[in-house]
């Protein structure tokens, strides 16, 4: 069953006067369970599209249906709870609350998700205890290294136990090892069963995935090939 | 919302000097508020104690001609007003609100009045039995008057104090003799104000003694008057009322019934009876006081919305600075409301921190002027709570627009800077 389903989607920035297509007719379905990895150089589109599967984002056309829902007519409030029960975010910078502990940076989703403080705190000592970091619980930020921020954004990632989890670049700003290690925890979560699309422009870390897809100057290429289920690349919606 | 208050403090904690300069202006503000508040306060109910006294609310009710307090010492017996007869003064304690009424005669300014060769010039008042208690006076040496002092018109005197001490050296006066329009009379007490009124001032009369250092009152019983002086005097009333809310009430209309009684003639005379009490005087000063007071608060008031777009400014730079952490937290599922409530509540507690700072301030202020300046402050339990209500306020208000901004902010904007 298709967890995501991308058809035609297409996406403008305005540059100066004239708008930019930055994707251009991107057709995606990702199965249950897949670990999908998708490549490209830098400025290819790779956050954009990770944007919009990740309901941070519109795309100017197309439609895109997660778990089955259509999310074309969604307000902001709507897409901010989809965000919160199905999806779990994992960025190349960590971005943690810098004034909170690992605990409290991990039990953060699950604040907006209406959790009690309880529960919070059991899961995220669960979560944690998960990426291996039972014993940093109550370490800031800036007293953990860049590995070990990136499991804890891992665990805050996945304590809202995700549909889908979502990394851009989640060993970008991080050395071989530590990036390794991060690499063992997304195969077991997909071993888990978890569904992962990952971003990167690394092929090493790309090879990690079950399957890559390649995208170049907006346009999605499954091994290589060129993917246009769709019209040409200049029609408009 | 507890967990965002918490949040709040950490970042003001954070930014200990940003934090305490931008709550600068309401500090400030509010200490002046505070401060000018607890001094008008202070010498309002300095003057209404100064004037009026505790419990003893005395209102006199004087004959008036054309406007002018009638002074028997200078005039004749004015026509067709009479005396005051026993059962008017009964009619005056059926008003609402009169305690006690006495009658009176009186003379300010007195001649042919010694003890010994020295001549005394201070005033004279033929009193009824009530007069004593009216006026919060009690008998500290000697006896006050008795029932047959008035029946048999003796001629006895009590003095106060300040007689004591211009005429008599300071001693004992009791037992001893003055001679007052050639006649012989004996000082039988000496009064003063009870312990509990001792430093305040409670008539007309009372404050001109105090503020001129006047050289005393001497009494005589009413009935031995006309020995003295003259038959048929227009008598002064003086009211005692139950409480300072409807003195001026209660005298206006003792004055009314007065006029209406005493004069032949109400319409064509030109006496009437008008009341005179400490608080409608007291009122005007206070009014003085507090108009000037009024620009002050005005100033402060704008020292209160600069403070105000100081926090907004500084908000708005914490927005900014924030901007990666607003865009996670919406990433993560944060709401719109939820953004925009922590922000506020971020900016209410710096305002309310500085409100509460601005009043301990102005509280300190208040009391070293009035150390300084010896004026009195009395510091208000609603002013305070006022003040803090108020920046609070202050708070949401300034901090409107930069949380608005927080909660819109795009997510995707805000992640993209790192
Ligand atoms: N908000 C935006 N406004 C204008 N152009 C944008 C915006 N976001 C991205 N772009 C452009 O879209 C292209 C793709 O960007 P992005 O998806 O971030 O690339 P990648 O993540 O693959 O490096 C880039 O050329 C970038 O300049
Ligand atoms: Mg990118």
């Amino acid at each position: 069953m298709a967890i995501v389903e991308l058809t035609n989607i297409c996406k403008d920035y305005q540059q100066g006067k004239e708008p930019v297509r930055v994707l251009k007719n991107v057709n995606l379905t990702v199965e249950k369970g897949e670990y999908l990895a998708i490549m490209g150089p830098s400025g290819s589109g790779k956050t954009t599209l990770m944007n919009i599967i990740g309901c941070l984002d519109v795309p100017t056309s197309g439609s895109y249906t997660l778990d089955g829902q259509d999310l074309r007519d969604l307000d902001d409030d709507a897409m901010a709870d989809v965000r919160n029960k199905h999806l779990g975010f994992v960025f190349q910078s960590f971005h943690l609350m810098p004034r909170l502990n690992a605990l409290d940076n991990v039990a953060l989703p699950l604040l907006y998700g209406g959790v009690s403080l309880k529960e919070r705190r059991e899961r995220a000592a669960e979560a944690l205890k998960a990426v291996g970091l039972e014993d940093r619980m109550d370490f800031f930020p800036n007293q953990l290294s860049g590995g070990q921020c990136q499991r804890v954004a891992i665990a805050r990632a996945m304590v809202g136990k995700p549909d889908l989890l979502l990394a851009d670049e989640p060993t970008g700003a991080l050395d071989t090892k530590a990036g390794n290690q991060i690499m063992d925890i997304f195969r077991q979560l997909s071993n888990e069963g978890m569904t992962i699309i990952m971003i990167t422009h690394e092929p090493g870390i790309a090879a990690c995935a079950d399957k890559t897809y390649h995208i170049l100057d907006g346009e999605l290429r499954t091994d290589g090939n060129l993917v246009k289920m769709g019209g040409g690349e200049d029609e408009e919606d | 919302m507890i967990e965002n208050i918490r949040l709040a403090f950490q970042g003001i904690w954070s930014h200990k000097m940003r934090s305490v300069l931008t709550m600068l202006g309401i500090i400030i503000g509010i200490a002046a508020i505070i401060t000018i508040v607890s001094t008008i306060q202070g010498t309002n109910e300095q003057i209404k104690e100064n004037l009026i006294g505790a419990g003893n609310n005395v209102v006199t009710v004087n004959l008036n001609q054309s406007g002018y307090s009638y002074d028997m010492s200078w005039n004749p017996i004015p026509s067709g007003v009479r005396t005051i007869t026993e059962e008017t003064r009964q009619e005056l304690e059926q008003i609402d609100g009169v305690e006690k009424v006495s009658l009176y005669n009186s003379r300010n300014y007195v001649n042919m009045v010694y003890y010994l060769n020295a001549e005394y010039q201070g005033e004279i008042y033929g009193i009824d039995s009530n007069y004593l208690s009216v006026y919060g006076y009690q008998v500290k040496q000697g006896r006050g008057f008795t029932q047959r002092d008035y029946d048999q018109f003796r001629k006895v005197l009590l003095v106060d104090t300040n007689v004591v001490k211009n005429l008599f050296g300071g001693e004992s006066p009791v037992g001893k003799n003055m001679e007052i329009q050639s006649e012989v009379f004996t000082i039988v007490g000496v009064v003063a104000l009870s312990e509990e009124f001792a430093p305040t001032i409670n008539s007309l009369s009372d404050y001109h003694m105090y503020a001129n250092t006047s050289s005393g009152c001497i009494y005589m019983p009413i009935t031995t008057w006309p020995t003295a002086y003259q038959f048929d005097e227009p008598q002064n009333v003086a009211i005692k009322v139950k409480d300072t809310d409807t003195m001026t009430q209660a005298g206006k209309a003792a004055a009314d019934l007065l006029t209406d009684k005493q004069i032949q003639d109400p319409d064509n005379s030109e006496f009437d009876y008008r009341s005179q009490d400490m608080l409608e005087q007291a009122q005007k000063l206070q009014s003085m006081s507090k108009s000037t007071n009024t620009q002050l608060i005005w100033i402060a008031s704008i020292s209160l919305l600069v403070g105000g777009i100081g926090v907004m400014n500084i908000m708005l730079v914490s927005v900014t600075e924030r901007t990666s952490e607003i865009g996670l937290k919406k990433a993560i599922g944060a709401k719109k409301k939820r953004i925009l409530l922590q922000f506020l509540t971020e900016s209410a507690v710096l305002t309310s921190l500085g409100g509460l700072i601005g009043v301990i301030s102005g509280v300190i202020l208040a009391q070293v002027i009035s150390n300084i300046m010896q004026i009195p402050v009395s510091i208000s339990g609603v002013a305070i709570l006022v003040a803090v209500v108020f920046s609070t306020l202050i708070g949401v208000i300034f901090g409107m627009l930069p949380a608005y901004k927080a909660a819109n902010l795009n997510p995707i904007e805000a992640l993209r800077r790192d």
